[in-house]
């Protein structure tokens, strides 16, 4: 927070299309993270990171705050000798992996997960995958796909696990709704009971809780995206003949509501029996909506970039809450999938594509929001200076999406304004 | 390749990240895959530091690789120095940005930034997290100590002055180094000492310049001080005090050391805290002769097993350290409590270990509590790394004689207590108070131990598996009798009467363990 003071960042540059794109140092986790919350969503899959100390340390400082007894990730460490010929590398991966179903007979899907020293070295895992799935098939699929920071931010590395997944679905002719992206088993459960009580016969989700149960796939598939960071998956989908349905994402009443509309509409659900099922839950987000209203309507709130979650969020914020936007951040913005998202957000948002943490720093500190949005690396000192900060991460695990956790969301914005005038210490 | 479900120690830049964040004034520009800020997170979470750790990170991408990736890094270092304006810096690579060479060392030596670039090489694939702070602050000091520097004359205008003794060794991210230094510090103005530099910690590069004036110096924690303490040692010729003062008799043996060292007399009463009468006091009999394993960082595993048996009376049965650098402080101490020494860095060893050896507690890291978790021991901890919760708010030091009072109660509280050890051993069938349930005072269902059951009958499964099972011998040759009267003995030391049992057994070419060979060989091992 040292260096330049609040007059040094001038207007930034803006592209012709609105947003400031950035490059420099930027403060975010790598795809490898997703493993926190992916190996809990599907309980028999075990992630295997093939990566440096820096990969496992990553890992156990992210999770080992939990205590376990069996955790269902670890990493193959890349030692020296690995380094010096590659296929010395492939038969200690095959020796790891074998020691390690026979510690686990129970894992059913295994992940190799790429990381930067894998990718750098050139490590062929989607090879090592074919190999050990030809060796443990059918007790144990193998898969992989790449978490590494070089080539994916947070959020980025549930999309490639995903995106892995697909190629090997089973095909499936059926006429069917895919809610595609990991929720919460309760929201999950929500959504489900919604789709059935509008009539829709066939709804299926991924990724499955269990390795043995991932749905089937082909052209009479439609998808909803349920998370707005799955480019890859979406693009996986597509190739497989599914359709992919534009929408909101399904945070609020209003996100949610054009969320299931797309559906409904996709699967020919009349208006009449729409407004039925939906009015009622969506009359209890609204009015549980209400109560953090009066906090955080017109309250200034900027997004560093993290999961991009941060464009549903702000538009949600803006539009349900009343909230100022004052740069929302995004590690990567996909126009395609935020299409509906950016025409409802407020027009003259500054929306910032990458980072410059030091220059976006400075910008927090010049427009000192009420509120800030970040990650755990910047909270606290954050913090310290006086500017009352919402960690992002949390987002990300946290029952958020659907009507009956409209109300849950908006009150992880305004806990840390109602605890920052609640303490007197 | 290594399999590693956790690991003991981070990559050596991290290391280098425990030195620069200690330290005040001090920048450290590290080239380094967007990602790697993760590491921020230690300090500002872990340690909850109220700044942003002094590193700057290149972050390249995928997408840079293909192009001028050094030049990201002179970037870099040039931006920082310009916003920092730091008194020193420190450049080196992490283990990604080690494979494409672009040796920022050499760079940054040829930028000509207006201030010292202390360059570090930090092997990420063959070295880790100990030895990279060890490193960067050996080479800080080598790089940064004026050689020039003596202490002041003993006497001065204004009479005899006090000894002075630089502190080394306490970094950001160790495990109750804020509060050692303070109980280390207020021990040696008791003995009339004053302190020079206390380093990393707190320091800035011009501290480290005056190192030279202090009259010896006081290597707290060997793993990141010793080598810059030897390089003292033969350049300022100051003395090093190498005691570890953890436990009562060690915090003895350091103060006799110093007092040496800088040639004071010994003080007549130091007050020595309350954990000998503690541990002296009859309600701590109970403790006579527990096992306990101990695995950590050397200095504090050493340090742990001397507490232990000498002063409350456990019986070490496996001590070990994940740091080979200091492989050889463990052998010896093995020795001297006739157990094998462990070490490793492999936590699949180390489980096995613990297996075998049955304590009835462990002391051990982070990780040795996933382990107890899992083999449903009481464990504490006594080393990094550690999590959150061991970096308290409130005093806890591990040194000196504060320090031992906080080590009583820290290993004797997840033990069950005296009165409920008594009474879980004569009444084996209680619906509430039960192996199962874990020690009451830790609160019911507590996380380290299975739901507990609603009905009587489960709360002993050992029993009531033993008395469905077949009639037929179980695995192992024991018979159902002898598996039910096995489970009657206390949880906590079942496993080594189980194991002693069937090494009685086949020592003797017993086939099938009745009743009596249990009992046998209970009275075989008493001897």
């Amino acid at each position: 927070m040292s260096g330049a003071g609040p007059n040094a960042c001038a207007a930034p540059p803006v592209g012709a299309d609105g947003i400031l794109r950035e490059r420099g140092q930027r403060e975010v986790f790598c795809g490898l993270t997703g493993i926190i919350w992916l190996h809990r969503k599907i309980q028999d899959a075990f992630f295997l990171v093939v990566g440096s100390r820096t990969c496992a340390h990553l890992l156990q400082s992210a999770a080992g705050v939990m205590v376990f007894a069996e955790p269902r990730f670890g990493t193959a460490i890349i030692e020296e000798k690995d380094l010096a010929g590659l296929a010395d590398a492939n038969e200690e991966l095959d020796r790891v992996v074998t020691r390690l179903l026979a510690r686990r007979p129970d894992i059913r899907m295994l992940f190799l997960v790429g990381s930067c020293p894998s990718e750098v070295i050139k490590l062929d895992l989607s090879r090592a995958a074919q190999r050990l799935n030809q060796r443990f098939a059918p007790n144990c699929h193998v898969l992989n796909y790449s978490g590494s920071g070089i080539e994916t931010t947070f959020t980025q590395g549930e999309d490639a696990c995903l995106a892995a997944l697909v190629p090997e679905l089973p095909f499936s002719d059926a006429r069917q709704l895919m809610v595609v992206g990991s929720l919460p088993d309760v929201v999950e459960d929500q959504f489900l009971r919604l789709f059935a009580d509008l009539g829709i016969e066939k709804v299926v989700s991924l990724p499955a809780r269990r390795a043995g149960a991932m749905p089937g796939v082909g052209p009479n598939t439609r998808y909803l995206l349920a998370q707005p960071f799955l480019a890859e998956t979406g693009t996986a989908l597509d190739k497989r003949g599914a359709v992919h349905l534009s929408a909101l994402f399904p945070f609020g009443a209003e996100g949610t509501t054009a969320w299931l509309h797309a559906a409904a509409q996709a699967f020919g659900v009349s208006e009449d029996r729409f407004e039925m099922v939906t009015a009622p839950p969506r009359e209890r987000a609204r009015k549980a909506l209400a109560a953090h209203r009066d906090k955080l309507a017109g309250k200034r709130i900027f997004f560093l970039p993290d999961s991009q979650l941060e464009v549903p969020l702000a538009r949600f914020l803006a539009g349900e809450l009343g909230m100022g936007l004052v740069e929302v951040g995004t590690p990567y913005l996909h126009k395609g999938h935020l299409i509906d998202e950016l025409a409802a957000l407020p027009p003259g948002t500054l929306i910032s594509e990458g980072q410059d943490v030091e220059k976006q720093l400075d910008r927090v500190q010049a427009s000192r929001p009420d509120l800030t949005v970040c990650g755990l690396g910047l909270a606290n000192p954050l913090e310290k200076t006086g500017l009352s900060t919402k960690w992002a991460i949390e987002l990300v695990f946290s029952p958020i999406h659907g009507y009956e956790q409209a109300g849950d969301l908006a009150e992880l914005f305004a806990r840390p304004l109602n605890r920052r005038d609640l303490l007197r210490v | 390749m290594q399999l590693t479900v956790w690991t003991y120690e981070g990559p050596p830049h991290v290391g280098a990240m425990r030195v620069a964040t200690g330290m005040k004034g001090l920048h450290y520009v590290l080239h380094a895959p967007q990602g790697d800020t993760y590491a921020d997170l230690l300090f500002t979470m872990i340690e909850r530091r109220d700044h942003r750790p002094p590193v700057t990170y290149t972050t390249f991408q995928a997408r840079d690789l293909g192009k001028d990736t050094a030049e990201l890094f002179k970037t870099a270092a040039r931006e920082a120095y310009d916003r920092f304006q730091p008194q020193a810096m420190i450049v080196g690579a992490s283990c990604t940005a080690e494979l494409i060479q672009d040796d920022p060392a050499g760079l940054a030596e040829t930028m000509g930034l207006a201030c010292p670039v202390i360059p570090l090489e930090l092997p990420s694939y063959s070295r880790k997290e100990n030895w990279g702070a060890s490193e960067t602050f050996y080479q800080l000091v080598r790089g940064l100590a004026d050689k020039e520097r003596r202490p002041p004359p003993a006497v001065g205008e204004a009479g005899p002055r006090r000894p002075r003794a630089n502190i080394l060794g306490p970094t950001a991210l160790g495990f109750r180094h804020r509060d050692d230094v303070v109980e280390i510090s207020r021990l040696l103005g008791q003995l009339g000492i004053d302190v020079n530099v206390v380093a990393p910690m707190g320091a800035t590069p011009a501290d480290l310049v005056r190192l030279g004036e202090a009259d010896f110096n006081i290597c707290l924690y060997p793993e990141i001080a010793a080598q810059a303490c030897s390089w003292l040692e033969r350049t300022f010729r100051q003395k090093t005090v190498k005691t570890v003062p953890i436990g009562v008799n060690a915090t003895r043996e350091f103060v006799s050391e110093v007092c040496q060292v800088a040639g004071v007399m010994m003080p007549g009463a130091v007050d020595q805290g309350r954990m000998g009468w503690w541990s002296r006091s009859v309600d701590s009999t109970y403790l006579t002769g527990k096992r306990v394993f101990i695995f950590g960082d050397a200095t504090h595993a050493v340090a742990a097993a001397r507490v232990a048996s000498e002063e409350l009376g456990f019986k070490v049965v496996g001590l070990g350290c994940y740091n080979r650098e200091f492989a050889r402080e463990i052998r010896a101490a093995a020795e001297k409590y006739g157990v094998d020494p462990l070490i490793t860095d492999d936590y699949l060893v180390v489980e096995e270990a613990i297996e075998a050896a049955a304590p009835e507690l462990v002391l051990g890291t982070q990780m040795e509590r996933h382990i107890a978790k899992r083999l449903r021991l009481p464990c504490a901890v006594i080393s990094a790394p550690v999590h959150v919760q061991d970096f308290p708010a409130r005093y806890s030091p591990q040194m000196g004689f504060e320090g031992a009072n906080v080590l009583f109660d820290t290993w004797v509280h997840p033990l069950v207590m005296g009165l409920e050890e008594h009474l879980l051993t004569m009444f084996r069938e209680d619906f509430e108070f039960s192996d199962a349930a874990g020690p009451s005072h830790l609160g019911h269902a507590s996380a380290a131990h299975a739901p507990v059951p609603a009905m009587a009958e489960a709360a002993a499964p050992a029993v009531a598996v033993a008395e469905t099972a077949p009639a037929t011998p179980q695995p192992g040759g024991w018979t159902d009798e002898a598996l039910a009267e096995l489970g009657k003995i206390p949880f906590f030391v079942r496993g080594k009467a189980r194991r002693n049992t069937e090494r009685y057994a086949a020592e003797h070419g017993v086939a099938t363990i009745t009743r009596e060979t249990l009992y046998e060989a209970k009275a075989h091992y008493a001897r």
